[in-house]
């Protein structure tokens, strides 16, 4: 039993501990209830911990170990990537191996240390041991970040002309993941990719083609002229899995040379023989279940790409694959679902959909019924409804899968209903109808009030019925159906729509009766309204409270003119009169902007701040029983109600963009009879509807057929005719005519065939591409000759005294102050001490002698703080880059390890270890100056960031990379804005007693008053309010709007300074930078 | 005794032979079976080679070995991780190998105890990635002698070893299993303790 000596086990040492902790761990699967294993782990990630810090390397070694283990079951082991780090720089392979391992697993682009793995790696790489190199190419392609590739690309390509294949194919292998994080170093590397193609070693050579393939499968343009090339290796080679990258790579260059089609099939051919043969091999090793599972899989997947070439053969299956839908297996459906979108026709979608409505009927599970539902929609309204010759039918099928319990689509099944009614003008009637209907029995659905649930479609028929009312016969129930207090019961914005459209609704009732002269019916309806509405004028959503108070006064209203006889109709029916037009989503966007127009411009100066803050809070919050005792009487009378039908008709006619209700061109030719033929009320009457209310879509598909057969005659007897009139003395046989797609008319039309576009529009652009796309970057013309700019950068080794801490350096400084620069006099003391960090001399070790000195003043200390209204935790770095070297300095970027507190502002889009990149370059002898931007949480602590600036250095001799290390330090007063202050404000200030005080005495000044006093102001961005002899109060404040206050008092020989700021943190940080400038004085 | 029965061999391609495998509960099936539209959580399609990742796990769902050739957070790993070890279990073993998963394909296959799982991209080959399975599975086998899960378990380092000397940024590396084999106990011999997997199995007496 477990006594716990497992537990003892992992203190007792190294060897196999990691098997206790794996034995621990399965042995608590098994009986969890016996052990904690929580308490269990974090015990031996103590014991980890412990053993990390001994120094002896294989301890560490298992302990890195036994924390990959830990790892993959789900335990945080990023805290150890430094102690990984340590392993992997073991010198023994046992311990190495283990380092990568850990490493591959656990590291990430998000790593910080990632960036101190470079050297190490490029030490393995070079090792003569080719598994540490295999090691470590193995555990880079895991953790690659741009960073190692960018430094490491030319070790690797030199590793791909290694001696040992072994290398030589891990080698070209990692190259592809170099590519994608740096596209850079595609062009000089390919030369030798693809004599790796023709490489001895059959390994080797598979390694290029798999990385060749998935290069020219982004991008295959710039791979045509490695076909023939590719050509050779299909016919010659032997290896299965190369073969098959191969073809994969030819399926991708074909589209673009139809010519390669010809000369691949009889290769293909053979090859072909040889995988059948293979096939067999794999029936005979493998489970025959699973074989047949995937080949059933595999065998609608085929069929899914016949498909495309020859629908008929496919078709002819139809019934095997609507089988295929009771399989019990998900994937299996679902690919057969794929496919039946694809081969639906106009004669047989209404079978297809008949059949998968049976499966919806059945299907368990709401997710798979959904799917299927979402499957009938789409098929159904596939290439702008294509296949549907009835409309009817389809709207009923709408109407059926309403019933669905618990479908998420409810959104979808809505946006289909309108859309069609909206579309579809002779079916809007019937539309009507069955919204009618679905109103009626609205509590059949509203019972499901869940977002996107089924409810949504009430969405749509309230819509459809207020819109299209004239279309409606019994208006009186539908209205009364909308004003049910069920209704309240409703998702807001269903409610909302609900409000708007009983009122559309109402105005054509009333219209009718006024037609018909029935004044009381007329009253009864209003009066109706006027009782109904309160109950939504207390909906709790603000929308439908809103739109609901605004038509109760507007029906009060009209109440009122009804009882002096006023006829009112007219008026009413005018609020929602021209009609709707479909428009194509992408209209708005195609619509040409017209010349001089800005649309970046004001139009009106916005108002000043000040302003809107006075009003803002008014307008927006009101109490809501204000709201209610408010005095609504609109007050429109029938002048103003002119007035405002004029403006907005003049609004309408200049706004270019409202679509008018004079008929469009493309409406005109919809209109053409052909549709008006279609008998809609004789369908209506000769369908008893089973289900009261709820139509039956399966009478529809007899009525369909019987059409057909009607329309399939008229044809014959005109062709009849036609072959009389011809004297045509081939007369086929009638029953052999097999009826296709084409000769079955539409019963009605769909609007927007091409899609309504505005006048104007510009012609079709093409869609964009993803700018996320990784292998965007790797679309590179490979056959351009490389230039000189392009190679690799080569690391150059460092001298070992560039290591050395800053203090071995004082003699640069004397080198610099040969070239003095006006910044650097005006800043010289301040900026001495930051050059010892920032400079770094660099010499080329091979040559032996200096060759190239670079040097980088960093003008720190000057910050331009910006935007410290809006934006108080910004500040901009201004650094000055200088080149004292004789080489040209290109493609620099500026890089900085952002700290919790301090990020450098980097371009949308780049990730966290982004340099950027200094907008310019610098020949010899010039100085140039660049802004960076970082923002700050807190600024009551001094900041100091590490940062690289990373170059290429061009001269004669070639192209070499290099890199320059510096830190920037942000110090506490960097923040403050030297802000004027008078002195009543500034006793005010001292008073309100709401500030912290501390003090500092610097002894041993022997500078004058006044030259202290301008020292302060100038460093640290303080002003002074008043002096008054050796005696002066200064003020500042800083970006984040702390106020800083001193009194500087100077004595015989030392300086005294009191401060008092709302941050004490930031005061005590302050006084000891200024203690530091003093007591240089 | 709460010791764990020693269990069934992987066998030569055993696939799911052992009278314990009868019937995975029915977790919640097909979570994953809608495909949503990318949440912004999850990253832009990742630059990786034909593979994405390669996990092992054990019938009740325990992770064995996880490889990712793709540069993901542990947060989306293991959300990963969780729903296709889920989706897979419920599975019965009558299914296909291979089911959609977001806009990748999960090729899988049951050995014995173990399900070998692999997210490839769309485009990619199915059977090949079944193919790459099965190798792995042999180089397993004839590293071990006749592999079962507890190998893996105890020297799961080794199983890593042999699926990068297998596979390289999830591309096959080496296609001939003898090379595969050679390396790796060229590089075995490089070890100091040269520890057999067989002594595991002795030190915690299961021989």
């Amino acid at each position: 039993m477990y006594d716990g000596g497992f537990q003892n086990g992992i203190l007792n040492g190294v060897g196999g501990s990691i098997k206790k902790i794996v034995v621990h761990v399965t042995e608590y699967e098994n009986n969890n209830f016996l052990f904690p294993q929580a308490k269990y782990i974090s015990q031996c990630i103590d014991e980890i911990k412990q053993e990390l810090k001994q120094d002896n390397i294989a301890v560490k070694a298992n302990a890195v170990c036994k924390l990959t283990y830990l790892q993959m079951l789900g335990y945080d082991i990023s805290w150890a990537a430094f102690n990984i780090i340590e392993v992997m720089s073991a010198s023994k392979f046992t311990f190495k191996r283990i380092g990568y391992l850990a490493a591959s697993q656990c590291f990430h682009e998000g790593t910080d240390v990632i960036m101190l793995t470079t050297n190490q790696i490029r030490k393995d790489l070079s090792s003569p041991n080719q598994y540490d190199t295999g090691v470590a190419l193995t555990g880079l392609s895991c953790f690659v970040t741009p960073d190692l590739a960018r430094d490491l690309a030319n070790d690797i390509m030199t590793l791909m002309s290694h001696t040992k294949p072994y290398i030589r194919k891990k080698a070209v292998l990692i190259m592809y993941k170099v590519f994608l994080k740096y596209p850079e170093s595609l062009r000089p590397a390919f030369p030798r990719l693809k004599e790796k193609l023709e490489d001895p070693d059959p390994g080797v050579q598979s390694a290029a083609v798999n990385v060749i393939c998935e290069l020219a499968r982004r991008n295959p343009k710039n791979y045509l002229s490695l076909a023939p090339l590719f050509f050779k290796l299909m016919t010659s080679s032997t290896n299965n899995w190369v073969l098959i990258k191969i073809i994969k790579l030819f399926g991708a260059l074909t589209p673009l040379e139809p010519r390669l089609g010809k000369k691949l099939i009889e290769p293909l051919t053979n090859l072909i023989h040889r995988f059948i043969a293979s096939g067999n091999f794999w029936l005979q090793t493998s489970k025959v279940k699973i074989v047949i599972g995937a080949a059933l899989y595999l065998g609608l997947l085929a069929m899914s790409k016949i498909l495309k070439t020859h629908p008929k053969s496919v078709q002819s299956h139809k019934d095997l694959i609507l089988q295929c839908l009771d399989d019990k297996d998900e994937s299996i459906r679902l690919r057969a679902l794929d496919l039946l979108y694809g081969m639906v026709s106009k004669k047989n979608l209404m079978e297809i959909v008949k059949k998968l409505m049976i499966h919806v009927d059945k299907a368990e599970g709401t997710t798979y019924r959904d799917e299927l539902l979402t499957k009938i929609i789409d098929i159904c309204s596939q290439s702008n409804y294509q296949y549907i010759t009835n409309f009817e039918w389809y709207i009923s099928i709408l109407v059926e899968l309403t019933r669905l319990e618990g479908t998420r689509h409810g959104h979808l099944i809505a946006a289909q209903m309108l859309d069609v009614a909206i579309r579809v003008k002779a079916i809007r009637k019937f539309a009507v109808s069955q919204m009618a209907m679905l109103l009626d029995n609205a509590h059949l659905i509203a019972s499901n009030t869940q977002r996107n649930g089924i409810c949504e479609v009430l969405y749509a028929a309230a819509w459809i019925c207020g819109e299209f009312s004239e279309h409606l016969e019994e208006s009186n129930q539908t209205l009364e159906a909308m004003l049910r207090p069920k209704v309240t019961t409703l998702p807001g914005h269903i409610q909302a729509v609900y409000v708007q459209n009983m009122v559309k609704l109402y105005a054509s009732i009333l219209q009718q009766k006024e037609q018909d002269g029935e004044k009381e019916a007329a009253q009864e309806i209003t009066q109706l309204m006027i009782d109904r509405l309160p109950q939504f004028v207390q909906s709790a959503d603000l929308e439908v409270q809103e739109r609901a108070s605004c038509i109760l006064q507007l029906i009060k209203y009209i109440q009122k003119l009804q009882i002096k006889e006023v006829p009112v109709a007219e008026e009413v029916i005018a609020l929602f009169a021209g009609e709707l037009n479909p428009v194509a989503p992408k209209a708005q966007k195609k619509v040409p902007v017209p010349e001089g127009l800005d649309l970046d411009a004001w139009i009106n100066e916005p108002p000043s701040d000040s302003e809107s803050e006075d009003e803002k809070p008014k307008t927006i919050f009101h109490d809501e029983e204000q709201r209610h005792s408010r005095h609504r009487q609109p007050e429109i009378d029938e002048e103003e109600l002119a007035r405002r039908r004029e403006v907005r008709k003049q609004e309408q006619a200049n706004n270019p963009f409202y679509i008018k209700s004079s008929p469009s061109p493309q409406k005109q030719y919809q209109d053409t009879p052909g549709v008006e033929h279609i008998p809609v009320v004789q369908i209506d009457l000769s369908v008893p509807l089973k289900v009261p209310g709820m139509p039956m879509s399966d009478q529809y598909v007899k009525l369909e057929e019987e059409r057909r057969h009607k329309q399939k005659l008229e044809k014959d007897k005109k062709k009849k005719k036609q072959k009389k009139e011809k004297k045509g003395k081939h007369r086929r046989h009638n029953s052999l005519h097999t009826e296709s797609d084409e000769d079955i008319a539409p019963a009605q039309h769909v609007d927007i065939i091409t899609e309504e576009m505005p006048e104007n529009a510009l012609p079709s652009d093409e869609d964009d591409k993803d700018p996320n796309d990784p292998y965007k970057a790797l679309d590179i013309d490979l056959d351009k000759p490389l230039a000189d700019s392009e190679k690799l950068p080569v690391q150059s080794h460092r001298n070992a005294e560039n290591l050395k801490s800053p203090d071995t350096e004082a003699p640069l400084v004397g080198k610099k102050s040969k070239k003095p620069k006006k910044k650097e006099k005006k800043h010289k003391e301040k900026e001495r001490e930051r050059e010892k960090k920032k400079e770094r001399e660099k010499k080329v070790a091979e040559e032996g002698k200096k060759v190239n000195i670079y040097e980088m003043s960093c003008v720190s200390n000057t910050y331009d703080i910006q935007g410290n209204l809006q934006n108080d935790s910004q500040v901009t770095v201004s650094v000055i880059f200088e080149n004292k070297s004789t080489s040209f300095l290109k493609s620099m970027e500026l890089n900085v390890l952002d700290s919790l507190n301090a990020k450098m502002l980097r371009p949308e889009g780049s990730l966290v270890h982004d340099g950027i990149p200094v907008p310019f370059q610098l020949p010899p002898g010039i100085s140039n100056e660049a802004q960076f931007v970082f923002t700050l949480q807190s600024i009551v602590m001094a900041q100091k960031l590490k940062g690289t600036l990373s170059f290429i250095v061009k001269n004669d001799d070639g192209s070499t990379h290099e890199k320059i290390d510096f830190k920037l330090h942000f110090s506490c007063a960097s923040y403050l804005i030297t802000t004027p202050c008078y002195s009543d404000a500034f006793a005010k200030l001292l008073e309100s007693g709401d500030l912290h005080m501390s003090s500092i005495k610097v002894d041993g000044i022997s500078i004058s008053f006044q030259h202290l006093l301008a020292k302060i102001c100038f460093y640290h961005h303080f002003s002074v309010v008043e002096r008054v002899d050796s005696c002066a109060s200064m003020y500042s404040r800083s970006i984040q709007g702390h106020h800083v206050c001193l009194l500087v008092k100077k004595g015989e020989n030392s300086v005294s300074v009191d401060g008092k700021c709302n941050d004490s943190t930031l005061l005590s940080n302050l006084l000891d930078e200024m203690k530091e400038t003093l007591s240089k004085c | 005794s709460p010791r764990p029965a020693p269990p069934s061999r992987l066998g030569p391609w055993g696939g799911c032979c052992s009278p314990s495998c009868a019937r995975a509960p029915r977790a919640r099936a097909g979570a994953s079976r809608q495909r949503p539209p990318r949440s912004p959580l999850l990253p832009p399609p990742s630059p990786a080679g034909t593979m994405q990742f390669m996990l092992l796990f054990s019938r009740q769902g325990k992770l064995r070995l996880q490889k990712w050739y793709v540069p993901l957070s542990d947060k989306e790993k293991k959300k990963i991780t969780r729903e296709l070890v889920q989706t897979v279990l419920a599975r019965k073993p009558k299914m296909c190998s291979f089911l959609e998963w977001r806009d990748l394909k999960i090729v899988y296959k049951r050995y014995a105890s173990l399900y070998f799982c692999c997210a490839i991209e769309d485009q990619d080959n199915e059977l090949i990635t079944l193919e790459i399975i099965h190798r792995y599975v042999e180089l397993l086998d004839k590293y071990f002698g006749s592999v079962c899960e507890l190998d893996i378990i105890f020297n799961f380092e080794k199983a890593y070893f042999i699926l990068d000397e297998f596979l390289l940024g999830g591309e096959v590396q080496e296609t001939s299993k003898k090379n595969v084999l050679k390396a790796i106990e060229q590089a075995d011999l490089l070890q100091e303790e040269a520890e057999t997997p067989r002594s595991v199995l002795e030190e915690i007496g299961l021989t």
